[in-house]
């Protein structure tokens, strides 16, 4: 018998042993981190970066398999014990000697899980983690010419890149409300005495906006560079309108951090997508019922939402607690109870 | 159905006000749940799992007596916890809110031979629902006892505490059996129904897997200790069932709990149904061991009112419960352990025997017996 073959036979002992749990249910007890576990990381330090921002330091488990300078992270973290799952730029090289990866987040105005991190994160944490992934990122062969185009905290998967390979001629356009909210601030100075990189900031309370149309000015060579933007949806829009006017638009590489805006209304558009039904619905109905009345197979027990029988996953858009008023967002792996929940706008239901 | 109706002074006006005043409750708990909570069964069931792993392995030298005394009180115990305050609790969505697919309604799998989602179906939809309903709540009684006066008495009846006794001893069979509601089902035509097909092969293959571990596979590592191991795994089992029926039969079964006609919850309102599981349920007074030790079932009246709220917080909903009962003038029925059983166990006695016809009779509700 082969190694594998012992070793799945083994593994299947193993179950025997612990059923109905299995084997990991005991291993995560003492070994969170290990290879085989599902990816989890630790938290093992929070460093300030501004007021309202701060880097997280990450030991990823065994079954990390590294990142790419300027992909980003999913990450799942308990906040008032409720598991939420966001994502955040590495903002750590790749060759980092310690295995170590960071991540910095900037705390938005009711971000539950940005502020989170930011104030209340504890070294010694548990999350849960996603593989790498993303495409914002630097080709195999070396650039000639570098023109990173950021605003706000569209500045770290780029602060990725800039750690993890180095350029010979790197131009970087900043925007951000004041000098103190720019992060990585000193570390981006001391970049350019090092004579690495060639900043300049944009201070938007002061001087406006950026016009884009400002580049000519700001980097008269910026046509000539490839370009990597990440920002605002304003911003990014503008570029993508410029550099394509110019006839330069496959230099141009953007990333769009997508905040889920989920506008909670009174009823709404419903979509079954596995079904591919669509169907109108009011602010009143309970969802289980839409569903049986477009003829969709719906999952049901109690109708008064205490057997929980009907739990179906919410994959976009908002449903309003028929009980409480609650209102829940579609995020990854969020079910929902369809007899006690109606539409809050435009949702899908997966059935 | 006792003659003279516990709730006859309440208007109906009354019973609304009483079910809102539930819901402020219920809305006061769920919008204070969090980190604490989620720390609290994370710790729960970290704790079983520990004190399961080193049952198991002190069992594995069961040859030697104390080993033996150690392992079984230890596995007994882990075994109520799986059951009770994580299994029993996790798979009423309880702790659903924390959005931890490992510790979910949906894909928590327990200690028991019967399969989770089946047992989901029997017991939060239809017992929750239907609570202490004749005939549509097969808790009561679990089909092979009589428990009201008014059901109609049949020798078969004369047997029935030595039904409950055995049900107690091998009770996660009984609710195994009872989920796919055996005794229904057995008639031939039903019985080649593909849905009860598939579903009596799940549970063949459930207990298939809990034997084999109990049995066979942790008897055999423990090489010398198989017999002591094999006895010390059935102790256990016994225990836990013993424990958990007679938990259970506290939960509805004292005198003072009230059970309803079919007809009684017709056009049911928020307010009546929540006056159902207050006069259909009843508790078990004690101090905080006893309360984790029946997985909070103790507070059997605040499980059925809130059956999805997290179960470490029942004890503190239970005094305005509590309160609620004394404003509007109803009965909470509760009291130690033993006095509950007992009280539980002589309901099971008495309606053993024949009892003089009840007074009120309608051809109708006479139907409605039979048929429960």
């Amino acid at each position: 018998m082969t190694s594998a073959a012992l070793r799945s036979r083994a593994w299947k002992l193993l179950e025997m042993v612990t059923t109905p749990l299995l084997p990991s249910d005991y291993l995560d007890l003492v070994s969170p981190l290990r290879a085989g576990a599902d990816l989890r990381g630790r938290i093992e330090a929070v460093h300030p970066e501004t007021g309202s921002a701060a880097t997280i330091v990450i030991r990823p488990g065994r079954g990390w398999r590294g990142h790419t300078a300027g992909q980003y992270v999913r990450i799942g973290v308990d906040v008032d014990g409720v598991r939420l799952w966001r994502a955040y730029s590495v903002t750590s090289p790749t060759n980092r000697q310690d295995g170590r990866v960071t991540i910095t987040v900037k705390a938005i105005p009711d971000g539950k899980v940005s502020n989170h991190l930011v104030r209340r994160a504890k070294p010694g944490t548990l999350i849960q983690l996603d593989q790498a992934t993303g495409d914002f990122v630097l080709p195999q062969a070396k650039p000639a010419k570098v023109l990173y185009l950021t605003a706000g905290s569209g500045i770290t998967p780029v602060m990725g890149m800039l750690r993890d390979i180095e350029f010979d001629d790197v131009v970087m356009v900043h925007c951000a409300p004041q000098p103190q909210d720019v992060i990585f601030r000193n570390e981006l100075h001391d970049l350019v005495a090092d004579k690495k990189l060639r900043l300049t900031e944009v201070h938007t309370d002061t001087d406006g906006m950026l016009d884009i149309a400002r580049l000519d000015e700001l980097v008269p060579d910026w046509a000539e560079r490839e370009t990597w933007a990440c920002g605002p949806a304003g911003l990014l829009d503008a570029a993508e309108e410029h550099w394509t006017e110019h006839g330069v638009r496959e230099r141009l590489h953007t990333e769009r951090f997508r905040p889920s805006i989920v506008v909670a209304g009174d009823g709404g558009e419903v979509t079954f997508s596995t079904t591919g039904k669509t169907v109108d619905a009011d602010g009143a109905t309970p969802l289980l019922d839409v569903g049986e009345e477009a003829g969709v197979l719906m999952p049901s027990g109690c109708r008064m939402g205490i057997c929980f029988g009907c739990v179906t996953p919410l994959k976009a858009g908002a449903v309003r607690d028929l009980r409480t008023g609650e209102i829940t967002e579609a995020e990854p792996g969020v079910l929902i109870q369809t007899c006690v929940s109606a539409a809050a706008g435009p949702c899908d239901i997966e059935r | 159905m006792t003659a003279i109706d516990p709730t006859a002074h309440l208007t109906a006006e009354q019973i609304e006000e009483l079910g809102r005043e539930l819901d402020a409750i219920r809305d006061e708990v769920i919008a204070d749940r969090g980190e604490k909570d989620a720390a609290y069964i994370r710790k729960v069931i970290s704790a079983q799992r520990k004190l399961e792993l080193v049952s198991r392995g002190v069992l594995l030298f069961s040859i030697f007596p104390p080993a033996w005394l150690i392992g079984t009180a230890g596995l007994s115990v882990a075994k109520i916890m799986d059951n009770m305050e994580i299994g029993h609790n996790i798979l009423h969505g309880q702790w659903d809110w924390m959005r931890d697919p490992k510790i979910h309604s949906t894909t928590w799998e327990w200690d028991h031979v019967s399969p989770a989602d089946q047992w989901k179906h029997s017991h939060n939809e239809l017992h929750h629902t239907y609570t202490n309903v004749i005939g549509k709540d097969n808790d009561l009684g679990y089909g092979i006892m009589r428990v009201d006066e008014d059901q109609r008495w049949h020798p078969f009846h004369l047997g029935q505490p030595l039904w409950n006794f055995i049900n107690a001893c091998f009770f996660e069979y009984g609710i195994a059996a009872y989920d796919l509601e055996l005794g229904k089902n057995l008639h031939k035509r039903r019985r080649k129904n593909p849905e009860f097909r598939a579903r009596a092969r799940a549970v063949g293959r459930k207990i298939r897997k809990q034997v084999l571990k109990d049995y066979v596979i942790h008897p055999l590592l423990s090489g010398p200790s198989f017999l002591t191991t094999l006895a010390a795994t059935f102790t256990a089992n016994l225990v836990r069932n013993i424990w958990t029926h007679s938990v259970i039969m506290c939960g509805h079964f004292p005198e003072g709990v009230q059970v309803f006609e079919r007809r009684s919850i017709k056009g049911e309102t928020r307010g009546q149904w929540y006056l159902r599981q207050m006069m259909g349920s009843a508790n078990i007074s004690g101090s905080k061991a006893m309360h984790f030790m029946t997985g909070n079932l103790s507070h059997q009246i605040e499980h059925h009112l809130f059956p999805d709220l997290p179960s470490n917080r029942y004890a503190e909903v239970a005094v305005k419960v509590r309160a609620l009962f004394e404003k509007y003038e109803l009965e909470y029925v509760t009291g130690p352990l033993p006095k509950q059983v007992f009280s539980a166990w002589h309901k099971v006695f008495r309606l053993s025997l024949p009892n003089k016809k009840p007074k009120v009779n309608t051809p109708d509700r006479e139907q409605e017996l039979v048929a429960a």
